[in-house]
Parts: C-alpha cells; structure tokens; sequence
C-alpha cells in the first residue's frame, strides 16, 4: 500500500534527495511539515507510532495545500495535534517554520512530505538552524511539479510540469536538467535553443 | 571596468591579450610544445587517473607546482571582469575561512619558492608583506586577519592565481564543495554546486558513475595526506579561446558553436584541458582542489606530429555520450573530417611527451 502511493521518481539523478515513507520515531518534540497529499503520508505514519496520542501531544503539524488544488487541512487538523496550522501557500508557510525552529531544541525530530518544492525549501531552513540531516526524514507525495532555478537570471519558477519551460523571470526557453542543489531547493534550467535560436521543441507535460 | 591592481612589470614576457571580444589569445610558438597535451594513448573513457603532483620535466607545464606562464597577467584580467560582471562566481560558505587562509599560505609560499623574480613573501610573526610584481600589488596584512585584507582570503589569493579553485571540507565520509571560484569553467555552475557533496556534484557525468569511478576516486581522495599532493587531467572542446564558458553566459557563448566551418576550424576549435591538482591543506583539513585551464587551438596542436595523429583517433572514437556531454557532438564529423589530414595512420607513441 505504502509504495503504492510514494510519489515515484527516476533514481538516476545523484544529486536529488533520497525520499522514503515516514517513521514515527521518538522524539522531544515532532515537527511535520506538508503539502497536498503529503498529509495522506503524515496520518498514515501516525497510524502506525506505538503510542499516536503521546505523538500528537508533542507535534506541531504545518500544512500549506499542494500546488494542484489539493487541500487535506481538515484531515490533518482532525488527528488533534498539539498545535496545527495551515497556510495558503509554501511563502506563507516559511516565516511559521522559521519562528519554530528558532525555539526547537536538539532531540526534535523532523517530518517532510508532499511535493519537492516543500520538502526542499522546509529542509533547507531546518539545516540552516545546524539540525542533523539524520533528524530529517522526507517523504516525496502528491504532484511532482519542479521548483526550478533558471541558471542564467538566477530566477526560480516554482511549479514547473513542462519540458522545456519559459523562465518565468527573464523569459527563457530552458529545458530542465536532472541536477538539484539543496543549497537552492531547485532543479537546474539551462537554455535550450542558444545553439538553434527560435528552435526549442515544443513543451511536453513530464511532471504532473 | 577598473582594476584594482596594476599589471605592466615584465610586459615582455605576459602576454597582452583577450579571451572575449577579439579573441587575440594565442600560445607562443616556441611554447605550444610546453602545452599539458592530456592523451598518453590513442583512445579515451573515464577512468581514476589520479598520479603524484611533483616537479616535472623542466620547460613544460608539469616543471612547479603551481605553474605560471605567459596567459597569467591576462588570464587575471578576465576573471576581474568576470566577477565584477557576476560576483556570484566566488563563493566560500562561513565556516571555510580557516581553509582559505591554508590556501593563501600555500599559494604564496609555493610562488615566492618557486618565481622569486615575480612573487615575495616576508614574514615577521603573523604580519606578512605580498608582493605581486606582474600585477603591480605589494600588501602587508595580517594572517589570520581578515580585516586587513581587500577580500575574504580565498578570493584574495585566487584572484591573483591562474585556475578555478574549489575547497573541500570533509564530513559524514565525503568531500563537500563548501568554497569556490569558477571563471575559466567547463560549464558548471559553483553557484548551484556549493553546497553539494561529491557524488552530488557529478551527478550530470554520463557513464562514470557506473564504472564505479566516482566511489574509487573519493575513496583515495580521503586518504590524501598534507604535503603529498596528486594531479589528474581532464579535457573538453571550446570554440574559439574563452576561459569563461559557464552555463550562466551560455546563450552568449553556445551560439559560437554553430559558427564553425571546415575552414575556420584550426583557427576556432580549442583543446580545452584541466590539469587539476588536489591538495590536503594543514589547518582546516580540507581538500583544495585547483582546475588550471589551457586552451590550444587546432592549428596549433597539429604542428607536433604525435598528437596531431593522436588527436584525430580520440575525437574519432570517442564515445557519444561523451562527446554529447562535453558540448562537441553536432561538430564532432567535421572536427574529425578536419584532423584526419593530419593523421598519416603513423603508430604513436605511449605517453603525452611531444618528442617521444
Ligand atoms: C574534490 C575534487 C573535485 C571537484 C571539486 C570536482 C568537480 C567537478 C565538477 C564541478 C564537474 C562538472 C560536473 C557537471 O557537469 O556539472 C566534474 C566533472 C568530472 N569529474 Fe570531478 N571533481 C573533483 C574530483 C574528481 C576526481 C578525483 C575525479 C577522478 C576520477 C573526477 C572525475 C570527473 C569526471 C570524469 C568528470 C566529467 C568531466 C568531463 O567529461 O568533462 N573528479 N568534476
């Protein structure tokens, strides 16, 4: 059931994050981060923690619906967190995340899921805080839309579904290689017509 | 754009000259034979190719550590106006300070030891005076203190040192690429790769990660020991001579490629190599790692027999994803068609050596 519903991805990009399902572990305090289906992954592990009410009496559940219109807010505010939030949207939820963390002692153990956008932007201010990478577990769910920096403008398109794509920044045609900087929580565009101006192929839908 | 040192000193000897704009980049003819031709055999595949960095031969570019030659005084202009164009080209993450100033010592060490003519070093405890006579800079400053010093350590001395550098802080069994300078390039980004860890930052070579050559290579490269530094070559095709081919400018320099005629090809096609050299620094621990480009246009390889022959049979065979990745694919029948004028079918001999 559970691979089932992981969001698969091509294993043959190196420098991409390695995404497996959620475990509850112990843990002072447990800081889920998630988008869109993501939340599906989140109740699921909770389901399986030997003790879900003393899990949820130290979590703090951060939610933002996914960038196809999935909204699981309700679900997840139903399992009765300790403190729950939603936001509108990955911007929106940041600021919240970074509050926390500032408070977040050693011991915490961290939670990601849903789609890469989230989980790269979420990880990349958890490590920013000096957290063990072995804290953070990543659970990749729901669209895979790519966040993508243009290498040229240095602008990122979030929600990227097409290859190739117009930088939404400097206008672009780039072609999205397989290459992901955690630094940046984006993939790679490179121009793809530079050599053929006015000859990019046209766009095809590769990430849903 | 001004510059905030003042080349002119031995003039005679550094080439005045450009790799942008009029091209007028060239390799002395006395001194092609001095160019680090990278092929010791007639074939090429990725492999761990990783040797001793000692002294070599006298009057090539193997002859000091940290090789100096006529493209220096130039070579540092262009990457002045590289980083004032893009000041992201030079990265170092806070915690490797301590590792630029290793680099800083070791760089004006080996060059005031090895061109004494050109580059002084005098010490009195921790206040040290630099003087860089072919850029007309003579510095006293503090070591260990960053306040006294124009640029963190790692962008001072790198801005004063032919070759894209990147330092290597060790943690968790690998390398991380936590600093590094990059304007003379083989299409790689040091803004998007700092941060990565070394199996991430080659994730785009096609073919090598399943020769198991990137798991050897950090393996031994963990092991590097202070003081036994070890050297590797590798190598790309650029259009015409620019040091900065980095996928930022890459729609300014990709439409080059496509300018390419069977007439214009000795003139426009360079040899790009890499002679690159790893280093284990003495405080911080880290790795240095120095890429140090040299470009040789066709027409000037030819003029040695040997690799002119040699040349012809690996751009030949080479594999095609090789080929793909290093930018030279939809020109590579007629670089081929090109250099097989100059092959006469003559055997070769082993090794890179001109003469032999
Ligand atoms: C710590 C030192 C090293 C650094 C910082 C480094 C960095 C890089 C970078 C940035 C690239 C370009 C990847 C891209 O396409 O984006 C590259 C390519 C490559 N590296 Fe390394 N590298 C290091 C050591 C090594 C070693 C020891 C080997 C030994 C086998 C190696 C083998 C290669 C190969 C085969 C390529 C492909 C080059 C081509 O075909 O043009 N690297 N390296």
């Amino acid at each position: 059931m559970q691979e089932m519903t992981l969001t698969p991805v091509t294993p043959t990009i190196r420098s991409r994050p390695v995404y497996a399902p959620l475990e509850p572990r112990a843990g002072r305090l447990h800081l889920i981060v998630a988008d869109g289906e993501g939340a599906e992954a989140v109740a699921e592990m909770i389901a399986r923690a030997p003790d879900a009410a003393a899990m949820l009496g130290a979590a703090h559940v951060i939610y933002c619906p996914g960038p196809n219109g999935t909204d699981m807010a309700d679900r997840l505010a139903a399992l009765g967190a300790a403190q729950f939030f939603r936001a509108p949207t990955i911007p929106a939820l940041l600021p919240r995340l970074q509050r926390v963390l500032a408070d977040a002692h050693m011991g915490t153990q961290f939670y990601l899921a849903g789609t890469e956008g989230l989980i790269g932007q979420a990880e990349r201010e958890i490590m920013a805080t000096g957290f063990p990478v072995g804290a953070i577990q990543k659970e990749h769910r729901g669209s895979t839309v790519r966040r993508v920096q243009c290498v040229h403008c240095k602008g990122i398109t979030e929600n990227v579904a097409t290859d190739p794509f117009r930088c939404s920044h400097c206008g672009l045609n780039l072609f999205v290689r397989d290459h992901y900087s955690r630094r940046i929580a984006a993939f790679q565009g490179v121009n793809i017509d530079a050599e053929d101006p006015g000859k990019a192929p046209p766009p095809v839908v590769r990430f849903g | 754009m001004s510059l905030d040192f003042k080349p002119g000193e031995f003039s005679d000897f550094f080439r005045d000259e450009t790799f942008r704009g009029d091209f007028t980049y060239r390799n002395s003819p006395h001194l092609i034979r001095r160019f680090p031709f990278p092929f010791d055999r007639d074939d090429y595949m990725y492999a761990v190719n990783m040797e001793p960095h000692v002294p070599g031969r006298k009057g090539t570019a193997f002859e000091h550590i940290l090789d100096v030659d006529e493209h220096y005084v130039a070579e540092m202009i262009d990457r002045a106006q590289v980083l004032a164009e893009d000041p992201l080209r030079c990265q170092s993450l806070p915690h490797m300070t301590l590792a630029g100033w290793d680099v800083l010592e070791f760089i004006m060490e080996t060059k005031a030891r090895d061109y004494p003519h050109w580059f002084t070093l005098e010490r009195d405890g921790h206040r040290w005076r630099w003087i860089n006579r072919p850029l007309g800079i003579d510095h006293s400053f503090t070591f260990l203190d960053e306040s006294t010093l124009p640029y963190g350590p790692f962008e001072y001395i790198t801005r004063q040192t032919q070759g894209d550098w990147t330092l290597q802080d060790e943690r968790d069994g690998t390398l991380w690429m936590d600093a590094g300078i990059a304007t003379s390039q083989a299409d790689w980004s040091v803004d998007f790769d700092v941060g990565m860890n070394f199996h991430e930052w080659h994730a785009p070579v096609p073919i090598a990660h399943d020769l198991g050559v990137f798991d050897r290579a950090l393996k031994f490269l963990l092991k590097l020991q202070h003081g036994a530094p070890v050297r590797r070559f590798n190598w790309t095709m650029t259009v015409n001579p620019l040091l900065d081919t980095a996928p930022e400018t890459y729609p300014r320099w990709g439409p080059m490629r496509t300018t390419l005629t069977p007439e214009n090809m000795g003139e426009l096609m360079h040899l790009r190599v890499e002679l690159q050299s790893l280093y284990r620094l003495p405080r911080s621990n880290a790795i240095a790692f120095d890429i140090r480009c040299y470009l040789a246009r066709f027409d000037e390889l030819v003029t040695v027999p040997k690799w002119a022959r040699r040349l012809h049979r690996v751009v030949r065979d080479i594999h095609p994803d090789l080929a793909a990745y290093k930018g030279f694919l939809r020109n590579r029948d007629m670089m081929t068609e090109w250099l097989s004028r100059h092959d006469d079918g003559a055997p070769t001999s082993p090794g890179w050596w001109p003469e032999d």
